[in-house]
């Protein structure tokens, strides 16, 4: 075989992901279920090859909570707004280009935001610069250089979050370092 | 009786999110708003019919495959959005005067400038002034 090898710990997040689903579509997560679904999991995973995922290797339970909480909150708010503007600006309605630079050049997190600020207010990935880990960002109703300005704000504040929950040791120590200095 | 309150109201909610992205599909000018209204509402009008579902049914086996499909929904509406905005950008299916500030088309246009190795394929991207559909 051509491709690389990939060790099982790079693909164990993977493969336990994998029976989690297949323990979800039975309704059923006894161990025989777990046990069978666990040797499907590991045939997908080898039969259908994909690049293997890098993941930063951390994972703080206790920040998901609050982000999880923030972030139906946040998709509460953007559908309210959605259906506002449908409603009273409709087709005069302006929006805006605004190119978004984050702070983590992870490839992981930065699908991470850009799927989070996708779903909470005025936002939607048009472009992604991965050189400069910079989004561009097509958000409704932006009439000036402040309304631009406060997009950048919070997009860049949902990946604070992300940082906080997944983000390298690396993102964190500057995010620490950053915050310290202020 | 208390349940069937919960589970109506829940209903309703997600009735009205469906309805917010029908209005907003068809009084959005362009490509790219409609599909914020085609996005959003929905994904939050999903969660409602669920919730409104373990409700209703009240097993606790069903909760994992209700979670799955919210899931795959966080996950796939994102992609096709920004599939179909870039896409949409870059065949320039976007009305230039309803943007109040367009970020990308500078990078484009200084990319363009100082790399005209790159220059025929930023050109893509690119827009011509007053060439949108009207």
């Amino acid at each position: 075989m051509s491709r690389q090898h990939i060790p099982l710990v790079t693909e164990l997040p993977l493969v336990i992901w994998l029976v989690l689903v297949w323990g979800a579509l039975w309704q059923d997560f006894s161990p025989g279920t777990l046990v069978f679904g666990a040797v499907i999991a590991y045939a997908v995973v080898n039969f259908f090859y994909l690049p293997p995922l890098e993941l930063t290797g951390r994972f703080n339970v206790l920040w998901v909570i609050p982000f999880v909480g923030r972030f139906l909150y946040q998709l509460v708010i953007a559908s309210a707004e959605v259906f506002w503007l449908a409603l009273s600006k409709g087709p005069s309605l302006r929006s805006a280009v605004v190119a978004v630079p984050l702070r983590s050049s992870s490839d992981f997190l930065v699908t991470a935001t850009g799927h989070a600020i996708s779903l909470i207010p005025g936002s939607l990935v048009l472009e992604v610069d991965r050189s400069t880990s910079t989004l561009y960002l097509h958000c409704l109703h932006i009439d000036s250089e402040e309304d631009a300005e406060a997009i950048r704000r919070d997009v860049r504040a949902t990946e604070v979050w992300l940082i906080r929950i997944m983000g390298s040791r690396a993102d964190l120590r500057t995010l620490q370092t950053r915050e310290a200095r202020r | 009786m208390i349940n069937d309150v919960i589970v109506s109201i829940l209903l309703i909610g997600g009735a009205l999110m469906s309805l917010a992205a029908g209005i907003g599909l068809v009084r959005f000018p362009d490509l790219l708003s409609r599909m914020h209204a085609a996005t959003k509402p929905q994904v939050l009008g999903l969660l409602l019919f669920l919730l409104a579902l373990a409700v209703e049914t009240g097993s606790w086996a069903l909760v994992p495959l209700l979670v799955l499909c919210w899931i795959f929904q966080l996950l796939t509406s994102p992609v096709s959005a920004h599939m179909v905005g870039r896409a949409g950008y870059r065949t320039r299916h976007l009305r230039r005067d309803l943007l109040t500030l367009d970020e990308l088309d500078d990078v484009v246009a200084r990319a363009a400038a100082t790399d005209p190795g790159r220059a025929d394929r930023a050109g893509e991207t690119r827009p011509e002034a007053g060439d949108g559909p009207t």
